[in-house]
């Protein structure tokens, strides 16, 4: 570790500070329908969206609608990536002549994108079209992420009124966070990515013929474009199979830090979007410390772990000094990497900048213990703010049950209901991550797929459960997941992980925007001061995290002591 | 749920014509006219062949050219038309037997002390276009007595191809083995 690591790692989570406020302001404008900046521009087409698909955005839903408007949206939007993937042969835009997905890794593919998840069983620039990227993937990279930022709307709504039985028109949205959110955002980013170096063109690839006269083959296609919007919408989803490790998607260290700014910044000012339309800033300030306060110790510790090197590899002959550099690249270092692990882990991002399955055992245990501890650190765009808004709930009633009073977040008292609500969605994902890593531990046809024996390949297939079931995305990429079994269950956990997870959250929204908003009493226990961003640290250590200790002392705690001892497998 | 059944289908189609075809044909053109270096892949060209791109590593292996970092790219290293890494874990036999190879290759060809980390790990695209300065040192020696050059002069290519980190502060000191070994072939004057 260097001081000059630890600076870039500050000045990267200042930058974001420095947005939250601007950007969370922003959001909260647009998405309540105020006019704005690109309301000339946007306003139309808004209008002409609207008027096409029978809308009436003056119209608002119940709880129920809502969410069967979200479901109808993402099953239209599955099926049709699907069948772009199973019949990307006859498509337009397919240079390379790439054949037809296979039934499972196209199933696999599709509700990867939909759930805003993006693992990859695909090598983007072996297996895809262009038209499945642009037409099929990048659509799914904005419409997935609208939808996370519209189910945590319809959650602030519901504390920001008393006594209404609507939560908003997941129409509106939708379309709302996509035009003015996304969409303006991720022109930004993509001209300063083509700036940085990330290629944009339609052509396949180009041949070279090297300094020592062989020909290499280089890949190319609008990659700048894609990679913006899977950062802004915490995708995740690569153009290529390394992700941003690849040159072209992550060519510098400037272009880097905005890899990592553009996926942190939206996640983060959406908090803050949250405390200004519940007319409670410090609540979104609340919220943020409470992120910041993860993700910096868990870029410490992976910095620290894999600056140590690998011990193994040191006792051939080779120097420590920069660190574990295998599965990194030389541009990134050991800071840049570590940073952008824990960030793309702490959100649901899950793009990577190197290989988290050559990381160090303790290195490699920060990532996955981040996406276990529940994607909301800050989470997803969109997601992250409900899952956070879940563990609040979480929170206030142990502070209730402590003192003996009713628990009340924001002014609205949390009863049975919704704390049955609450624990419906934080079960979902331990029961599918280690339901479905137990089964596969078990079946030899499973454990087949593992790159590396020992406690990492218990490692590699808890990792790949835990980031289908957190919508993450990222993988320990020695498992070869690309087979029916974990092509169909890994799709499940991602189901479960994004729709079990988001029908409880659009109940309990539904449920606390009927209750009359109290005001803050003697009594009330305040939820924007330090001692409560402490709670709910410990809440969301204890709930969401103790569950996986034990697997996680199997795979990478061994995995560690094995490396220290010199044991490999 | 029927009356779903209308949004969803006009957003999904109306949505995908502007994020799925707009959105990528607006960015192409802006980064076709204003940025076409960049856009096309940041090309290096020999007189009229071209060599490869700034930005993707390829790989060297006679003596006179500076090497690259192993590459874990399948069937051949630096296949730049499917990237990969070697997802190996830290405690995984074939990563040991594999740097073990690499090391005795450096041996061989004269690099003593400790070995740099980056010449020994293979990067996580299997392109990575860089080496670190360290790595870059220990290759002088040989680059040169293969070309029949005073190593000072080696050296002061060595020197002016390393890349400081941006600011002084962001991103890590790196030399760019492409733009090396082109300056190698360069004629002197």
């Amino acid at each position: 570790m260097s001081v000059i690591g630890w600076l870039q790692i500050s000045l990267l989570f200042l930058a974001v500070l420095v947005v939250v406020k601007p950007l969370g302001l922003y959001m909260a404008a647009v998405l309540s329908g105020e006019r704005n900046v690109l309301s000339p521009i946007l306003g139309p087409v808004e209008r002409g969206l609207y008027g096409a698909a029978g809308i009436d955005p003056a119209r608002e839903q119940g709880w129920l609608a809502y969410t069967l408007s979200m479901l109808a949206f993402s099953i239209a939007g599955f099926a049709l990536l699907y069948a772009i993937l199973r019949f990307q042969s006859w498509m337009p835009l397919n240079p390379q002549g790439f054949g037809n997905v296979p039934p499972d890794l196209a199933f696999n593919t599709a509700v990867s994108f939909v759930t805003n998840t993006n693992w990859q069983n695909y090598g983007g620039e072996t297996t895809l079209s262009h038209f499945s990227q642009m037409m099929g993937l990048t659509v799914q990279n904005f419409v997935s992420a609208a939808t996370g930022i519209s189910i945590a709307l319809a959650v602030t709504r519901s504390f920001a009124r008393s006594a209404v039985p609507t939560i908003g028109n997941f129409w509106v949205d939708l379309t709302r966070s996509t035009l003015y959110v996304l969409l303006p955002l991720a022109v930004l980013v993509a001209v300063a990515f083509v700036a940085m170096g990330l290629p944009q063109t339609f052509r396949a690839s180009v041949e070279a013929t090297t300094l020592e006269g062989v020909k290499q083959t280089i890949a190319l296609g609008p990659v700048a474009s894609q990679e913006a919007i899977k950062q802004l919408g915490t995708n995740g989803g690569g153009f290529f199979n390394v992700n941003a490790a690849h040159p072209f998607e992550n060519p510098t260290a400037l272009s880097n830090y905005l890899n990592i700014f553009a996926m942190l910044s939206v996640s983060a000012a959406l908090l803050y979007t949250f405390g200004q339309l519940v007319g409670n800033r410090r609540q979104g300030w609340a919220f943020i410390a409470v992120t910041y306060a993860f993700l910096i110790i868990g870029v410490g510790v992976v910095y620290w772990a894999e600056a140590q090197g690998n011990p193994i590899l040191s006792q051939l002959g080779l120097d420590p000094a920069l660190g574990n550099m295998e599965g990194k690249e030389v541009r990134f270092g050991q800071a840049m990497t570590a940073l952008y692990a824990t960030v793309t882990t702490g959100l649901s991002d899950g793009g990577v900048n190197g290989m988290h399955g050559s990381f160090t055992g303790l290195g490699g245990l920060v990532p996955m213990f981040l996406m276990q501890l529940g994607e909301v650190l800050p989470g997803g765009v969109g997601s992250g703010l409900y899952g956070m808004i879940v563990f609040a709930i979480l929170a206030v009633f142990v502070a209730g049950l402590m003192v003996g009073r009713t628990p009340e977040l924001l002014g609205k008292k949390i009863e049975a209901r919704e704390m049955k609500y609450a624990m419906l969605a934080v079960l979902i994902l331990p029961l599918s991550i280690l339901g479905f890593t137990a089964i596969s531990a078990v079946m030899p046809s499973a454990v087949a797929s593992i790159g590396t024996a020992g406690p990492h390949g218990l490692s590699e297939i808890l990792y790949a459960y835990t980031s289908a079931g957190g919508n993450n995305g990222s993988a320990f990429g020695g498992l070869s997941g690309n087979t029916f079994w974990y092509n169909t269950t890994l799709g499940f956990a991602m189901l479960l992980g994004r729709f079990a997870y988001a029908v409880p959250v659009l109940a309990i929204a539904g449920s606390i925007a009927a209750k009359t908003r109290a005001s803050a009493s003697k009594g009330t226990f305040p939820t924007d001061t330090p001692l409560f961003a402490g709670l709910l640290i410990g809440i969301i250590l204890i709930l969401g995290g103790l569950q996986f200790l034990p697997a996680l002392a199997l795979g990478p705690i061994v995995e560690h002591f094995a490396m220290l001892s010199g044991q490999t497998f | 749920m029927l009356n779903q059944l209308r949004p969803a289908l006009v957003l999904t189609f109306a949505l995908t014509l502007i994020t799925g075809l707009g959105y990528p044909l607006l960015i192409t053109g802006v980064a076709q006219s204003l940025m076409p270096a960049e856009a096309n892949g940041s090309l290096v060209r020999k007189g009229s062949v071209l060599i490869g791109s700034q930005l993707i590593g390829q790989n060297f292996a006679s003596e006179e050219y500076f090497w690259p970092r192993p590459s874990a790219t399948g069937p051949e290293p630096y296949n730049a038309g499917a990237s990969s890494g070697s997802n190996l874990g830290t405690t995984s036999d074939k990563l040991q037997e594999r740097v073990r190879a690499d090391i005795e290759q450096l041996r061989a060809a004269g690099i003593g002390g400790e070995i740099p980390a980056d010449a020994g790990m293979a990067s996580g695209s299997g392109l990575d276009p860089h080496i670190s300065p360290e790595f870059a040192r220990v290759q002088i020696a040989r680059v040169a007595k293969a070309r029949g050059l005073p190593e000072a002069d080696v050296s002061a290519l060595v020197d002016r191809a390393t890349q400081g980190r941006l600011f002084g502060i962001i991103g890590e000191p790196r030399v760019n083995v492409l733009e090396l070994n082109l300056a190698l072939d360069a004629p002197r004057t």
